[in-house]
Order: C-alpha cells, then sequence, then structure tokens
C-alpha cells in the first residue's frame, strides 16, 4: 500500500507529463493520437533555445570550477593528519551548503550581489553570478564524493609506490589521480545534474538575458500549460534519469569489485 | 626545524604536508568563504538597515525589520507574519510526519530486496529526487487539472466543481510538497535501515513483541541518526518553498519562503528580506544543532 502511495506521488505527475507530450491535441488534455510536432517545435523556438544554451553553459561553467575546487578540498581534507577539532571545524563548514536550504543561499546571494551594486554602482547579475551561487553548493557535493572515494580506495597503493621511490609528482599523476578518478567523475556528474536541478538560486541570482530552462518554464507557467511545456520537461526528465543512471554506474562498479 | 615523518611510505616533513594540504584546501574554502560565510553575515548586518523609497539601501540602522516581523507596522499591530509563521511550521510539521510515516516502511522494504532489487529502488528514488522542482510542480499541476481523473473523480463525489482543478487548494500544495521531499526523507533513513542490526529485530519478534513494540525499541533507536537527518531534510526546506506553493496553493497560501521571495522580488526591500531570511537561517542552525547533538549520541558499536 505504502509502496503505491509512494510510487504514484514519485511517478504519477511525470508520466502524466510525458504521455500529454505526445498527445496531438493543443487543446484540452483529451487524447488525440500519438505526436512528436511538440518535440519539433521546440527545437525552432528561438527562446526556449537560448534558455537551454544558458542551462548548458551554466552547468558546465560551474562544473568545471566546483570538480576542479571540491577535488583539491578532498584531497586536503584527507591528505594530513588534521587535529580532531580542525577536522570537525573543516567538516561542518564543508558540510553546511548541504544542510541549507536552497532559499537561505539564495537569499544570501543576493544580498551580496545587491551589497555589490550599492557599493561599486552599475553590477549586473546574470551568468557570472549564477556560476557562482551553483559552484558555491556545488563544492560540498564534489568534496563529499571525492572524499568517500579516497577513503575506499585505502594507502596501500601510495605506500606501495614511495617504496617503489615515486616521486610526488609520479605519485599524484600515476597512481593517486587514476585511482580517484572514478571518484571525481561522479562528483562532476553529481554537480552537473545538481545544476540541472537548481531553480530557486538561478531565480533569484539571474539578471533580465540569462534565463535557464526551469526559469523559462516557471516564467512560462503563468500563461497555463501547454504541450510544448510537456516535451520540454519530459526532455529535461530524460536527461536527468541518464545522468542519474550514468552516476550510478560511476560510483558502484569501483566500490564492489 | 627538520622532523622526517613518514606518510603512508612517503618521506617528508610534517611542515610540508602540511603547506600541501593547506594548499590544496584553500581555493575551495576561501570560494565558499566568500560566497557563503561572508553572504550570511551580510544578510545579518542588512536586516538592520532601512530602505530607501525605491527599494534601495540606506545605511541606517534600525530595529524596524524586526519589529515589523513581529507585527507592528504603519498601522498597529497585526498577526499576519506571525499566521505565516505558523502556518509554515504547521506545514512544514505535517509534510514531514507524512514523509517519515511513508518512508519507514519503504526503507525496511527496500532493506528487504535482493541486490539488484535495491539499486533499482533506489534510482527509482533519485530519479524523482534530481528532477528540477519546477517541472515537478508543473506536473502536478497537469496531473490536478479539470480533465485529468482526478478532478473529475473530486467532482463526481460533489467535492469538486464540475470543470474546475483541483488547485489551487492547500490539499493540492501538501500533495506537491510530500511528493517533493519524500526522496530527501527515505534516502537518509534508508542508510540507517541498511545499518541496522537485524538481529535485535528478529529477538523483538522472537519474544512476541507487537509490531508497535518492535518499531519502539528494536527499530526506533536504532535508526535515530536517519531519522534526524530526515527530519532535517524536509523541516526547514518545506517552511522556505515558494514555488510549490506558488502555482498550487495560489496567491493567500504563503510561507515563509513566499516571504523571503516577495521581498527579493517584487517588494525589493531587501532589507526587510534580509530579517525573515535570518529567522530562516536560525532555525535551521537549531535543527542542525540537534542533529550534531543526536549524531554524538548515538554510536553505534
Amino acid at each position: 500500500m505504502v509502496l503505491g502511495i509512494a510510487g504514484a506521488l514519485l511517478y504519477l505527475p511525470l508520466l502524466a507529463v510525458s504521455v500529454y507530450s505526445v498527445n496531438a491535441t493543443r487543446l484540452g488534455l483529451v487524447w488525440k493520437g500519438f505526436t512528436l510536432s511538440w518535440y519539433l517545435r521546440l527545437f525552432q523556438d528561438e527562446l526556449i533555445l537560448n534558455a537551454a544554451w544558458n542551462t548548458l553553459v551554466l552547468a558546465s561553467v560551474s562544473t568545471a570550477i566546483a570538480t576542479l575546487l571540491g577535488t583539491c578540498l578532498a584531497l586536503g581534507l584527507e591528505r594530513f593528519p588534521w587535529k580532531k577539532r580542525v577536522q570537525w571545524t573543516l567538516d561542518t563548514w564543508v558540510d553546511l551548503p548541504i544542510v541549507t536550504p536552497d532559499i537561505i543561499f539564495a537569499a544570501a546571494l543576493v544580498v551580496a550581489f545587491g551589497t555589490i551594486r550599492e557599493v561599486w554602482g552599475d553590477y549586473q547579475s546574470g551568468m557570472v553570478s549564477m556560476v557562482i551561487g551553483h559552484v558555491t553548493f556545488q563544492i560540498a557535493f564534489v568534496a563529499l564524493i571525492v572524499r568517500s572515494r579516497i577513503v575506499t580506495v585505502g594507502n596501500v597503493f601510495r605506500e606501495a609506490a614511495s617504496d617503489l621511490y615515486a616521486t610526488p609528482r609520479e605519485l599524484f599523476r600515476r597512481v593517486t589521480l587514476p585511482l580517484i578518478l572514478p571518484g571525481v567523475l561522479a562528483g562532476a556528474t553529481l554537480a552537473f545534474m545538481l545544476s540541472l536541478d537548481d531553480f530557486v538560486i538561478s531565480f533569484f541570482t539571474s539578471g533580465p538575458k540569462s534565463d535557464t530552462l526551469p526559469i523559462f518554464i516557471y516564467a512560462s507557467l503563468r500563461r497555463g500549460l501547454s504541450p510544448e511545456l510537456h516535451a520540454l520537461s519530459t526532455l529535461i526528465v530524460l536527461i536527468t534519469v541518464i545522468l542519474v543512471l550514468g552516476l550510478q554506474k560511476l560510483t558502484r562498479t569501483p566500490t564492489e569489485e | 626545524m627538520i622532523d622526517p615523518f613518514v606518510f603512508h611510505g612517503q618521506i617528508t616533513t610534517r611542515r610540508r604536508l602540511f603547506w600541501q594540504a593547506l594548499a590544496n584546501i584553500c581555493p575551495g574554502m576561501v570560494w565558499m568563504l566568500v560566497f557563503m560565510i561572508v553572504p550570511a553575515c551580510l544578510v545579518g548586518i542588512l536586516s538592520l538597515v532601512t530602505r530607501g523609497p525605491d527599494g534601495q539601501i540606506l545605511w541606517i540602522f534600525t530595529s524596524k525589520n524586526f519589529e515589523r516581523l513581529a507585527g507592528f507596522g504603519i498601522f498597529g499591530w497585526s498577526p499576519v507574519y506571525f499566521v505565516i509563521l505558523g502556518r509554515s511550521i504547521w506545514a512544514a510539521f505535517w509534510v514531514t510526519a507524512a514523509c517519515v510515516f511513508l518512508s519507514y516502511p519503504l526503507a525496511l522494504y527496500i532493506n528487504g530486496l535482493g541486490k539488484r532489487g535495491r539499486l533499482v529502488a533506489l534510482s527509482c528514488i533519485v530519479i524523482p529526487m534530481c528532477t528540477n522542482l519546477v517541472i515537478r510542480t508543473y506536473a502536478w499541476e497537469l496531473l490536478l487539472s479539470p480533465q485529468l481523473p482526478l478532478a473529475q473523480l473530486a467532482a463526481y463525489f460533489g467535492w469538486l466543481e464540475e470543470g474546475r482543478a483541483l488547485y489551487p487548494s492547500t490539499l493540492a500544495v501538501y500533495l506537491g510538497m510530500v511528493s517533493y521531499s519524500l526522496p530527501y526523507a527515505l534516502l537518509p533513513l534508508y542508510t540507517s535501515v541498511e545499518r541496522m542490526d537485524g538481529s535485535v529485530v528478529e529477538a523483538a519478534r522472537d519474544l512476541y513483541a507487537s509490531e508497535i513494540r518492535v518499531f519502539r525499541t528494536a527499530i526506533l533507536p536504532q535508526t535515530r541518526p536517519g531519522l534526524s537527518v530526515a527530519i532535517l531534510m524536509t523541516f526547514v526546506p518545506t517552511m522556505g518553498m515558494f514555488v510549490i506553493t506558488n502555482r498550487l496553493g495560489g496567491a493567500n497560501y504563503m510561507l515563509v519562503g513566499n516571504l523571503i521571495q516577495q521581498q527579493f522580488g517584487s517588494s525589493r526591500d531587501y532589507p526587510f528580506g534580509a530579517a525573515i531570511s535570518l529567522v530562516l537561517i536560525l532555525i535551521t542552525l537549531v535543527g542542525l544543532y540537534f542533529y550534531r547533538k543526536q549524531g554524538n549520541q548515538v554510536v553505534l558499536p
């Protein structure tokens, strides 16, 4: 019973959207036959293409920055015998973005950018502010995943390599990096997904010319539901599914061996 | 001062290792300091200044924002913000309760599955969790719209006028929020259930404990860390929700999240928005404190 309720709560809405995205009628929600024309229309809409491009740029740039910073952070946190108190403080600091509700995050960033605007004059919110917002919460998740990977791998290989006179550079390039790479990739995938998943932070920090797809959908909702929106949502859900499955493959294989 | 130090086979000095680790940590930490801690402090400062007539910030310090939050406006005292805060807590409580209530049986069920089954079940939970909030809200709007079976069923029973959607309504808001938060409650609970010592549960059953007793004495104490994370991940975010309430709740159904969004959006009243955010930050910190305390107390052998 509970299984049914949970399944319905999680999947019924998404199912409805995907079913109606291939419905041939514009008016009404009655089934009128199968069509893909709504999907084709998406690719002719200048606004949607622009928003999709923005979403992609935002996700890619923020993921690249966050992966780099997060991986370094994870290495630094794991590769030194920090004192217990220091470790606790650092851990809390890094974990903070994970437990903070996104609206608080968004509000704090808006305040920060607002203050910048007050002090330095014409700072325009836009892509840069959105990237900053996304990176800030992505770092924590990347660091979390890479750290767990570092712990899983253990120190045996490092010890062996050092015993065989590997220089620090060789140690990093030929032992550490290949071993933690699956973790880094998983972290990057998660970061990318989180960026696609985010609406609140983008919504607060976006400028007039930097709509992302979720912002576009939210704005279009005022004009009511439309089959194009069904199609667009279905596409985004499909991308999410692919990313989730990819992430699972990345995190599973190494730990089960 | 050279004191050789062997760190996992690598001969180095403590100092060198320290600088290396620090260099690794610094970029990330500084980034978070600048874009998370400093903005949070700015929120604190801004909540004490005045809003100018056109929404600009005037650096005149005042406690007016908090007075206004407590209900003392230009027209005398009114409970409007207390109502919103009360409603938020009320909604957050029920949503959290519903999520936990659904999550326990689910987590136990998933734990009883085989290796493959668990993996499939977990992906089924993660996929909606990673789906964009706007899309999920939008999907609920579609599902509750007048031409679909749910609204027609309600109309058939006379709960709803013919041809109207099931939203905006409190029910729709709750449905949307439970659906949104369920994975966030389920995942931490599941991790706790997975680590649970099953023999205690078995022992309780062997001794003819009732199902409620089994849950209370064998399952609940063992899964408390997961439960506290689950509550932390549903309660505060629900209070700060604005997309779901905006779309599914209509104009009169406001939560703290809507209030914040309004101040930073159409009202352009940053100082007042900051004051409300500060309240939410405090609630988060209190939750975090209890969670940390809980987490330190329950150390399973």
